[in-house]
Formats: structure tokens, C-alpha cells, sequence
């Protein structure tokens, strides 16, 4: 249960950009969560909720698009979504695998009223 | 009329963990010590490899161990209680530990170590997503948990460069499959090193000792 602790990060984050972009509210919050990022999308917007009450976002939507999880093998190129996160290239048997997405935690769009 | 507009921001949400956790890593590289971060669900026998593997380092290294709870300083005690400086960090409820918690204290480390070893608070889930600035993480899997739990918490097994296995000396009486668990590690981290041990009878525990001293050989010749 460490969703609550990366949503206080979050809005540490949104704080800094409303002010930055001299907004009056937040409306809405976008954000990228991988299917490896070790946190539950659900649990994340419970702790929204709570965390968003008399804040600059008080009113903000979450939105959370869930991210597969997409590597390349170093050795051949070959991308592939690994079945049962089997790190091993189908196509020539290499370790050398680079995830290229579904890892991430990100906020990636804020909707903000000016 | 109230204006709104999209705003592209990508950020990512663990960045200021990062930061400080790098800037650890940068400056234990710079003081030559090699730091381990040991995670494990709890019981799975953390602070009695820290003893085992302590003692038998203490007579040619420096070495420190900082001691993640979410309460009692139980087991920095039981670290001190063998000789070994041990500093306690108490979260007081949270299920694991940040960087920022160990910038905190950070004065308290002796800039002299050879070894720090941070034992994380006993979680296999949360602890996986904070980068501590260690240098090597070790994933601890104990025989009686089974041997399915790495597809099962595939964050912590993906991000840790050396399993141990813990409680061999279980074996016999256990359905733990060493092979088994070794082979599903392995198929989801082929990279990482594996160790079988027992604090109890000494199994593995020279070549794990060996493979941290590699290891900080390796650290100081990139310095």
C-alpha cells in the first residue's frame, strides 16, 4: 500500500505545475501506469480522492491508461509483449532484453482552467 | 468564461525518489563502499543473513547495516549485538523505504564503509519501487514461502540483481523446489545471480560473501 505515498508525490508535482502555469483549478489528471510499475491503478484513485479534497484540484477527474508491458531483445531487435513476463527473446534465445514501456508511473496530461 | 486547455506535462511520479536515490549512489561510490539492499517478504531470515554474513566480514572489512522497521529497534539490536554499527530507520507505518528516508540520515553513515547493507522493511511489493541508491539489490525468497512467488511479485524479482534462497536447511521437509524456484526466477531476470543458503548450517554462504566482495572490487575500479 504504498499508492498513497506516490499520490502525495503526484500532487506535489500538480502543485508545482498549476502555479507554474498560473492555473486557477485542475480538471483533470492523466496519468500512464504499467502493468510493472508495482502499483494497483485502483488503489491510486481511491487515494486520489482522498488526497484531492481542498486542493487546487478538489474537482479533477482521474483518468489512468494502463500500459502492456513491451520489450526489444538487444542482440536480434525482435519486439516483443512477454507472455508471463518471460524475459528470454523467442526469436534467438538472448538475455538481453530492454523494456521499452510498461514500467512507467507517469503523469503524462493535466487539464487546467486558466 | 472559464478557459481550459490541456497541458502535456510527462513526469515521472517516483522522479524526486530517484534524484535522491542517485545522488546516494553517487556519492557511497565516491566514499568506496558498495551498498545492498536487501528485500524480502517478512520472516524470510533478512537479519539472520546480515548476522551471519556480518561476522564473517567484520574481521577484514568496514561494514554498516541500516535497519528498515515499521516499528521496534528489535532488529538493529540483534546487528549490534554481533559488533556491527547498526542505524535504525522507524517508518511509523509506512511499507517501505524511500531515499529521502535515508537522506535523513545520511550524516550518520561512516564515510569510511566498505560494505552498507539496508535492510528494507518486509514487504515483497512496495519496497520494489524505490530505488534506495544501493548498488546491488537482493531479492530474499525463503523456502517455506514456495517456490512460485517470483511470476507472482515479478517487480521485485525483475528489479534485483542477485536472489538468495534462504532456509535450505528446510529443505527436506518442505515441497520447496530449489530448481523450480531458480528456473522461474530466472526466466523473468536471466541476469540474476542466484544463491542457496542456510543461516543455520553455512550453506552458500562463502560464495554469497564472495560475490558482494566481487562486487565491490567491480564498484571501485569504475570510480
Amino acid at each position: 500500500m504504498h499508492e498513497l505515498s506516490i499520490v502525495a508525490n503526484l500532487f506535489e508535482i500538480l502543485k508545482e505545475k498549476a502555479k507554474e502555469q498560473k492555473a486557477k483549478r485542475i480538471t483533470k489528471v492523466k496519468l500512464k501506469v504499467g502493468v510493472l510499475s508495482g502499483v494497483v491503478p485502483e488503489l491510486l484513485e481511491s487515494a486520489f480522492d482522498i488526497y484531492k479534497k481542498k486542493t487546487i484540484a478538489s474537482e479533477a477527474k482521474l483518468e489512468i491508461e494502463k500500459t502492456l508491458v513491451k520489450v526489444k531483445c538487444q542482440s536480434c531487435g525482435f519486439e516483443f509483449s512477454p507472455e508471463d513476463f518471460t524475459m528470454i527473446c523467442p526469436s534467438c534465445g538472448s538475455f538481453e532484453i530492454k523494456i521499452l514501456s510498461g514500467d512507467e508511473l507517469l503523469l503524462e496530461k493535466m487539464e487546467l482552467e486558466i | 468564461m472559464k478557459k481550459k486547455r490541456e497541458y502535456t506535462v510527462l513526469v515521472e511520479l517516483l522522479g524526486s525518489n530517484q534524484r535522491v536515490a542517485n545522488e546516494i549512489r553517487r556519492r557511497l561510490t565516491e566514499n568506496g563502499t558498495l551498498v545492498i539492499n536487501f528485500m524480502s517478504s517478512p520472516g524470510a531470515g533478512k537479519t539472520s543473513l546480515l548476522e551471519i554474513i556480518g561476522e564473517n566480514l567484520k574481521k577484514n572489512y568496514r561494514l554498516a547495516v541500516i535497519e528498515g522497521d515499521i516499528e521496534t529497534e528489535k532488529d538493529a539490536e540483534r546487528i549490534r549485538a554481533k559488533g556491527i554499527p547498526a542505524i535504525q530507520i522507524t517508518t511509523g507505518g509506512a511499507c517501505h523505504l524511500e531515499a529521502k528516508m535515508l537522506g535523513k540520515i545520511f550524516d550518520k553513515i561512516p564515510k569510511d564503509l566498505d560494505f552498507l547493507f539496508i535492510e528494507n522493511i518486509g514487504n515483497l511489493v512496495c519496497p520494489a519501487n524505490y530505488d534506495l541508491g544501493e548498488h546491488i539489490r537482493c531479492v530474499l525468497l525463503s523456502a517455506p514461502e514456495g517456490d512460485d512467488k517470483p511470476k507472482k511479485y515479478p517487480k521485485a524479482f525483475i528489479t534485483s540483481q542477485c536472489l538468495i534462497i534462504t532456509k535450505s536447511d528446510l529443505f527436506p521437509y518442505l515441497p520447496f523446489d530449489p530448481e523450480r524456484a531458480k528456473k522461474e526466477a530466472l526466466s523473468i531476470n536471466p541476469k540474476m545471480e542466484v544463491f542457496i543458503t542456510s543461516a543455520i548450517n553455512g550453506e552458500g554462504i562463502d560464495d554469497l560473501i564472495e560475490y558482494f566482495k566481487t562486487s565491490l572490487h567491480e564498484v571501485r575500479s569504475k570510480e
